[in-house]
C-alpha cells in the first residue's frame, strides 16, 4: 500500500517537473526540470523490473543531457524571448535608417 | 533477529530520519547557504547509513555497498563546493548581523552581474 | 525488517514533498540546483532500499551509476554560472 502511494507520489512529481520545464521562460530551470524528470523515469523503470533500460536511462538522461544543453545554451541566449527582442530591436533600426 | 540485522535495522531507521531532516532544511532555511548546507551534509550522512545498514542485513553485498558509500562521499561535496563557488561569483553574499563580516568577499573578487530570479 | 523498509520509504516520500516544494518556489538557480542534487541522494538511497525489497543484486547497478556520475550535471551547470566552461 505505502509502496503504490510512493509510485503514484512519484508519478505525479514526474508530471509537475514536465509541466514546469514546458512553462518555464527560463531555459537553464528547465534543463534542471529535465534532470529531474530523467531521474524519476529511471527509478519507475527500475520498479517495472527493467534494470537495463534504468542504466540507459541514467547514464543518459543524467550527465549526456544536460551537458548537452547547456553548452547549446552557452552559445545561444539564455532566456526565451531574448531573440525575439533582439529582432525587433534590427528592424526597428532597418525602418528608422 | 541475529545482532546483525540489528545493527542494520538501528542504521536504516537513523539514516532515513537523518535524510528528512536534511529535506526539512532545504524546506526551512532562509539563505542559500544554509540551505546548501542543510541539502548536501545531513543527506550525505543519511544516505550513507541508509547503504551500510543494507549491507548489515545482506553481507554477500557488502563490498559493492562500500564502493557506493565512497562515490558519495566524494561527489556530494564536490558538487556543493563548485554550486556554491559560483553563487559566490555572481554576487549573492550570505546573510551576516549588522557589522558582519565576510572574510571571503575579500579574497575573492565577484565578477559577473547580478542575477535577478 | 519489511516494516523497517517501508517506514523508510514513507518518510523519503515526505522529504520528496519538501524538495519538491523547494524546487517549485526556490527563488534563484542554486536553490533548483540544489534540490537536484538532494534528489538524486533520495534516488540514490530508495533504490538501494528497492533492490533489497526485490532482492535482486543487479538493481545495485542502477545506485551505482547515479552515485559516479551524479554529480557531473551540477558541475557543468556550476561551470556555466561562473562563465569558465
Amino acid at each position: 500500500m505505502i509502496f503504490l502511494i510512493t509510485v503514484l507520489l512519484i508519478l505525479l512529481l514526474m508530471v509537475g517537473a514536465a509541466i514546469y520545464a514546458i512553462v518555464q521562460k527560463d531555459l537553464l530551470f528547465a534543463v534542471i526540470a529535465s534532470g529531474v524528470i530523467s531521474l524519476i523515469l529511471s527509478i519507475l523503470f527500475l520498479i517495472l523490473q527493467a534494470p537495463d533500460v534504468a542504466l540507459t536511462e541514467a547514464a543518459i538522461g543524467v550527465a549526456l543531457t544536460t551537458i548537452i544543453f547547456i553548452i547549446t545554451i552557452r552559445n545561444t541566449v539564455r532566456y526565451e524571448d531574448e531573440r525575439n527582442k533582439k529582432k525587433k530591436q534590427k528592424n526597428v533600426k532597418k525602418l528608422a535608417k | 533477529m541475529s545482532i546483525m540485522e540489528i545493527i542494520g535495522s538501528f542504521l536504516v531507521i537513523v539514516g532515513s530520519i537523518f535524510l528528512f531532516l536534511g529535506a526539512l532544511g532545504i524546506y526551512r532555511m532562509p539563505d542559500l547557504y544554509s540551505r546548501l548546507q542543510a541539502g548536501t551534509k545531513a543527506t550525505t550522512l543519511g544516505a550513507m547509513s541508509v547503504i551500510l545498514g543494507v549491507g548489515f542485513w545482506e553481507p554477500d553485498w557488502f563490498l559493492k555497498l562500500l564502493v557506493l558509500v565512497v562515490f558519495i562521499g566524494y561527489s556530494n561535496p564536490l558538487s556543493s563546493h563548485a554550486m556554491a563557488r559560483a553563487m559566490f561569483k555572481k554576487k549573492i553574499f550570505p546573510w551576516t548581523k549588522e557589522g558582519g563580516v565576510d572574510a571571503y568577499k575579500e579574497v575573492i573578487e565577484p565578477t559577473g552581474e547580478k542575477q535577478e530570479s | 525488517m519489511e516494516y523497517i523498509i517501508y517506514f523508510a520509504l514513507s518518510i523519503m516520500a515526505v522529504a520528496l514533498v519538501f524538495v519538491a516544494i523547494r524546487f517549485i518556489k526556490g527563488p534563484t538557480t542554486g536553490d533548483r540546483v540544489i534540490a537536484l542534487d538532494t534528489l538524486t541522494t533520495l534516488g540514490v538511497s530508495g533504490i538501494v532500499l528497492a533492490s533489497y525489497l526485490f532482492h535482486r543484486f543487479i538493481y545495485l547497478d542502477v545506485a551505482l551509476v547515479y552515485g559516479v556520475l551524479g554529480f557531473i550535471g551540477v558541475i557543468v551547470i556550476a561551470r556555466y554560472l561562473e562563465g569558465a566552461l
